[in-house]
């Protein structure tokens, strides 16, 4: 009797422990994918969803092959790296970013198979990850279809073109870099077209020290569309490749 | 005791036959109610919402005129059930026979319900058709998503006559179709010359932000301006409550104006798309309904092809 009794105790002690210790922890989104993607891209590392990572998407997307995604971290310190992930998507993992010496801001447009959350996943050097989280509904089909340069056969004559320019911004706020990459990013879910998107991209400055690291990966719209918080950097290069090996080289002056 | 459980299932089955049916019945009901606006004119007011299961996707006006020769119809709306309650609530009004129905656009609300006209003409401009032709499945299964079962047996019917720009009398009533394109690449509005009313299509939204997925911005402006210098009383807007001046005109091509302005003062300011979503509204837009759905709508439509004007290319 006496065990039992404390066998209850104690099993009231965890429970309310478990509680306690998964406040912080679980998925305002309630995603059924959740525990699959903080195994698969988050390496099962401890995570919190944080207010301070600022995640912005439509709540409703009007073109499921160009849904606009943004984030902002820049109310956390010494970040290592930056995933971001679309739970319900065929491909989830849409980028990894690295803003090294550069302001931890990323927009960018992805393509959504169905209504999916959209998180960035932001490890700070005590490696855990701050979590935003935002839900974006759409009408779907946006990975299994042919990107329209493959299916219009003109994706080779601007393919690896790149326009951009540099905004200064007054202040603290970082000079907005935005770029444009023609490039057909076909998933390898349109029956019958492979796989061909951008993979890595650098940006550095006029001495060629790195200031960024960008992996980019199928989910990201057709030509992407970038625009990135440079500091005070008036001069940056990019390099980049896709996985065919085609290569990206531009230089961007304001 | 077997008797009596049989009795019971027996009651409850007809119970439910008729309960199913009843609610069926009430729960696909757009309850459409004409109101006469002028002489042999009525309209069906839509609410000022998108489409949803709870609206089943009444959202937009239509309207018709009974003339001597018969009854005219502007739109037959959102479904095949829209189409035949429309229909039906007509045919309590007057038992004329239709004889046309007039397409303003090719947008889902304005044409899925064909199939209640199937033994009648149905009139649109040729692009109109076209693009019916092109893009209506698409539309069809995108509302099946977005309304559910009020879209049952909802298919696809072509216009089955080519409109032509004209001035027709019909009866005592004199038609002026004019073609004003902008909303989308065809846009047919109706001018009804002996009552002064303007039927305005989609040209013309009324204290419900205007949509653009088709819009071309500068020829919706100019169509406006046409049909602002139109001697009419009565407005019929394709979305929101009739207007008695061209307060209504002046509302669509004021916020068109900012919409603009506003998107491309964004390009050229290096904005991304998700910034400019999150753009204040002025206060004047604040009463339309949906200004801020419309404008992220808007953004997606529109803001590609500007913001390209302000990149410079930077290959190496």
């Amino acid at each position: 009797m006496k065990f039992l009794y404390a066998t209850a105790i104690s099993m009231i002690l965890i429970t309310s422990m478990a509680q306690a210790t998964e406040v912080k922890v679980i998925d305002p989104l309630n995603s059924p994918q959740w525990g699959v993607m903080h195994h698969l891209f988050l390496n099962d590392e401890t995570v919190i969803f944080d207010d301070k990572v600022k995640i912005f998407a439509p709540e409703i997307a009007e073109d499921s092959m160009n849904v606009p995604v943004s984030f902002d971290a820049s109310e956390l310190k010494d970040i290592q790296e930056i995933v971001v992930i679309a739970d319900l998507n065929p491909i989830p993992l849409v980028l990894r970013y690295y803003p090294e010496k550069i302001s931890p801001y990323l927009a960018f447009r992805i393509k959504l198979q169905q209504g999916s959350p959209v998180r960035a996943a932001v490890k700070t050097a005590d490696n855990v990850w701050h979590i935003g989280s935002t839900w974006v509904e759409t009408a779907g089909g946006g990975c299994t279809l042919p990107s329209v340069g493959t299916s219009s056969g003109d994706w080779s004559s601007t393919l690896g073109e790149v326009s951009a320019r540099i905004w200064p911004r007054s202040d603290d706020i970082p000079n907005r870099l935005r770029i444009k990459i023609m490039h057909p990013m076909d998933t390898g879910l349109a029956p019958g077209i492979p796989k061909f998107h951008i993979e890595k991209m650098t940006l550095s400055d006029k001495q060629g020290k790195q200031l960024a690291r960008l992996e980019v990966f199928e989910p990201i719209s057709e030509n992407p569309m970038l625009s990135l918080g440079v500091d005070k950097y008036e001069y940056l290069k990019i390099n980049g490749r896709d996985n065919n090996g085609n290569i990206i080289n531009a230089e961007v002056t304001q | 005791m077997k008797f009596a459980g049989l009795v019971l299932t027996l009651f409850f089955s007809i119970y439910a036959l008729f309960s199913t049916n009843l609610y069926a019945a009430k729960k696909y009901n757009y309850q459409l109610k004409a109101v006469e606006i002028a002489e042999n004119i009525y309209f069906f007011e839509g609410t000022r919402e998108d489409f949803s299961v709870k609206n089943g996707g009444n959202i937009v006006n239509t309207a018709f005129v009974i003339t001597e020769k018969g009854v005219i119809v502007i739109d037959s709306g959102i479904s095949r059930r829209y189409g035949e309650q429309q229909r039906a609530a007509i045919a309590k009004i007057t038992d004329k026979p239709i004889i046309g129905v007039y397409l303003t656009h090719h947008h889902p609300d304005h044409f899925l319900g064909n199939q209640a006209y199937m033994d009648t003409k149905i009139y649109a401009f040729p692009e109109t058709k076209k693009s019916i032709n092109v893009e209506g499945e698409n539309f069809r299964t995108n509302m099946y998503r977005m309304v559910g079962d009020w879209m049952r047996d909802t298919i696809i019917v072509l216009p089955t006559d080519i409109l032509t720009e004209q001035k027709i009398t019909i009866g005592k009533h004199v038609f002026e179709f004019l073609s004003l394109p902008g909303h989308t690449s065809s846009d047919l509005a109706i001018f009804e010359h002996t009552s002064g009313v303007l039927f305005t299509g989609d040209l013309v939204f009324h204290q419900r932000s205007p949509t653009t997925p088709h819009a071309n911005i500068d020829q919706w402006q100019k169509s406006l301006a046409t049909l602002k210098k139109l001697p009419f009383k009565l407005l019929i807007p394709g979305h929101g409550p009739i207007s008695k001046d061209s307060g209504a005109i002046d509302q669509t091509s004021d916020y068109l104006n900012w919409l603009v302005n506003t998107l491309k003062s964004a390009a050229q300011n290096g904005f991304d798309m998700t910034e400019v979503m999150r753009t204040k509204i002025p206060q004047r837009f604040e009463a339309m309904a949906l200004v801020r759905e419309e404008l992220m709508r808007s953004v997606t439509h529109l803001y590609p092809a500007l913001e390209n004007a302000y990149l410079e290319p930077v290959n190496h």
